[in-house]
């Protein structure tokens, strides 16, 4: 069995390597085709990559352990302010990246255990109920932590946070390689490649690990996977865990990008459009979580700027207030596209199958 | 001790919205299984459909009584076919996919009504006429107004209605078998469809009376406050066991007392360190500990290992 699936691995490998080799063009390609618009494509391409970290990291709650949780956004707002007050004027303290991200990740990953260990008696909805209470107490501490001790700085964030910082190197000003000139977005746009392989890299050896194996005996029938010795308890703290430091890791690089980090970016609706991103492109399967992602960032954006044209082609004049056109249209589509694929748009093999026999 | 009174008053007339709210919750969950998130958009709907009406009636020299007796009709009836196109949209093709599929059709559905209400009433606080000459009552150093007494007794009407309505009526027994097992139900006679689409279109009816009354007691209505309010309510239904029409009266009551008093006393308790604007955690803390404890709801019958 273990050999077959290895050699299956390996002819994969082979068969794609030239899709590879074209993805990696392509991905060596995008933040200057997007210049070519202008550096905010190239900072929407960022968010792209930032959001399909945050799905990536739900994923392994939700798509492999199959604990729905709405509070994700929580631990990213961990890991945003760990950095923003360990990394700015706030206090004065000017900590360099390399010790906060781990700390934040670290931070995450607590908070993490702290919201798995009280639920893990519970199931389905309440669970989600839970996880969503906990993202809204962690919203309204930070929202209102500036009195009587100014911890978050309240409503109005913090501001001037420091960017990322190698030496004299830093990602949030335009500088020359080898004739090749790379503007801020730009830098950030490969630091979050890279790290982004990392995590891809790290969910797929998950998947099929000992561990990635438990979460989702534990996803298909809790009592069955307990009965077969997996210690739940644990193996359900390491999923909320893991999870939770990815979304520290997100939220600190997203405070370093945008300079500015307030209570507002930490809505439940970033939660909702997180589950959205994995939902939609096919829970438990990566590259559908990637899609996810990548789609979602995308259309508000390409909607924000396709909407006013559009309605000034066709009616000669702003009918329907742009921002909410956009909203609406991307509600409308969340439930055509699950509608019309239950599974979302690219689930995995598995899934498929076992959506088609349920049909029957 | 009159701050006791006073926040025990508020906190019924605040549990009393969330309670009827909560019903819509919980009898979708209690038939299908589902979370209807868009329900709180519902409400809101609600609201914004009567302050159209009163609105436009005000000048017409009808009585007040009257302007808003038909405003929460008309809310009533633009609810129940939204309730019923909901259900059409969102939830009935989607049946036997996916759990999670469902929710994220309803969370689209929610964004798009949130979406066409800020397009139709625009995206500023809106203020609802005063159309009640309001009488202020006081009892023991502690006040309320006929607004609040309205609101308690409104909700204790409908309420019992709901309860006729589920146990003494033919659509009510089929909404209980269908709960129990839709399957067999079915093959009982029962038409399974038509119960799922009263249950939405029962829930929204009670959720226009609660927008109702959120508008009238707060005054004000804004395009987006059926997020929290729904947020709320959904917290109560769960914390009285969600599926269980006397928990989610129960779970409102309870967390509207809990809030007020919360609100009023965390002052004191913590030394000034937190003030009021705190309230809206309440609800969650004390979901947290209910949870920890009888984690399917202070009601809710232990289901064993369905997931």
């Amino acid at each position: 069995m273990n050999g077959r699936i290895r050699s299956s691995v390996s002819v994969s490998w082979q068969r794609h390597w030239l899709g590879l080799l074209l993805l990696a063009v392509v991905l060596l390609a995008v933040p200057f085709v997007a210049a070519l618009g202008g550096q905010a494509w190239v900072r929407i391409a960022n968010f792209a990559i930032l959001y399909m970290f945050l799905a990536l990291g739900l994923n392994i709650v939700v798509g492999y352990a199959g604990l729905l949780d709405l509070g994700y956004v929580a631990f990213y707002a961990v890991g945003a302010y760990t950095y923003a007050l360990l990394a700015s004027p706030h206090f004065g303290i000017h900590l360099p990246f390399w010790v906060i991200l781990p700390l934040g990740a670290g931070l995450a990953c607590v908070f993490g255990v702290l919201l798995g260990a009280p639920t893990l008696k519970l199931r389905g909805d309440y669970l989600a109920i839970v996880t969503l209470g906990f993202g809204e107490i962690v919203r309204i501490f930070m929202n209102n932590l500036n009195a009587p001790i100014n911890v978050t700085n309240g409503a109005q964030g913090i501001t001037l946070i420091d960017p990322i910082r190698i030496g004299d190197f830093s990602f949030a000003q335009t500088s020359t390689f080898l004739g090749v000139t790379l503007s801020g977005p730009q830098k950030y746009y490969f630091l979050l490649v890279a790290l982004a392989l990392l995590v891809i890299v790290v969910n797929i050896r998950l998947q099929d690990s000992r561990i990635g194996r438990a979460w989702q005996a534990i996803r298909e029938d809790e009592v069955a996977a307990k009965a077969c010795g997996i210690n739940t308890r644990n193996i359900k703290l390491l999923a909320f865990a893991m999870g939770a430091s990815f979304g520290g890791i997100a939220g600190g690089i997203f405070s370093a990008m945008q300079g500015f980090v307030s209570p507002e970016s930490f809505s439940l609706m970033e939660s909702i459009t997180i589950l959205a991103m994995v939902v939609l492109g096919g829970m438990g399967h990566i590259p559908g979580v990637i899609l996810g992602a990548v789609l979602l960032t995308g259309l508000p954006e390409a909607l924000r700027y396709g909407i006013e044209p559009l309605q000034r082609a066709l009616f000669g004049r702003m009918i329907i207030d742009p921002e909410s056109l956009r909203m609406l249209v991307f509600g409308l589509a969340l439930v055509l596209v699950m509608r019309f694929r239950p599974a979302g748009l690219w689930p995995s093999s598995q899934r498929r199958r076992e959506l088609a026999e349920s049909a029957d | 001790m009159d701050t006791l009174l006073q926040q025990l008053i508020n906190g019924l007339t605040l549990g009393a919205v969330y309670a009827l709210v909560a019903l819509g919750y919980t009898m979708v969950y209690g038939i299908i299984g589902l979370i209807n998130f868009a329900h709180g958009e519902v409400v809101m709907i609600g609201t914004m459909v009567a302050f159209t009406v009163i609105v436009s009636l005000a000048s017409s020299g009808m009585s007040p009584l009257l302007i808003l007796g038909v405003g929460l009709l008309v809310s009533v009836v633009v609810c129940m076919v939204l309730g019923w196109a909901l259900e059409r949209v969102a939830y009935r093709p989607l049946r036997h996919a996916p759990r999670l599929t469902p929710l994220i059709t309803a969370i689209g559905m929610s964004i798009v009504l949130q979406n066409v209400a800020m397009i139709i009433w625009g995206r500023n606080y809106i203020t609802f006429p005063p159309m009640i000459n309001k009488q202020i009552y006081e009892i023991g150093g502690a006040s309320f107004t006929n607004v609040q007494v309205a609101i308690v007794s409104l909700a204790a009407l409908v309420m019992l209605g709901l309860i006729y309505l589920v146990h003494r009526t033919r659509i009510g027994m089929a909404m209980r078998a269908t709960a129990q097992n839709p399957h067999v139900a079915s093959l009982m006679g029962v038409d399974i469809n038509r119960v799922i689409a009263m249950a939405f279109i029962i829930g929204s009816a009670l959720g226009a009376v609660a927008g109702c009354m959120v508008g009238s007691y707060y005054e004000i209505a804004h395009y987006q406050m059926g997020f929290m309010l729904g947020l709320k309510a959904f917290t109560a239904a769960v914390l009285g066991g969600i599926g269980n029409l006397a928990g989610a009266m129960a779970g409102g009551l309870l967390l509207g007392l809990i809030e007020a008093l919360g609100a009023g006393y965390i002052g004191d308790l913590t030394g000034d360190f937190l003030g009021s604007h705190y309230q809206d955690i309440f609800a969650f803390i004390v979901l947290i500990i209910v949870l920890m404890f009888r984690p399917s709801g202070l009601f809710g019958e232990r289901t064993g290992d369905r997931a």
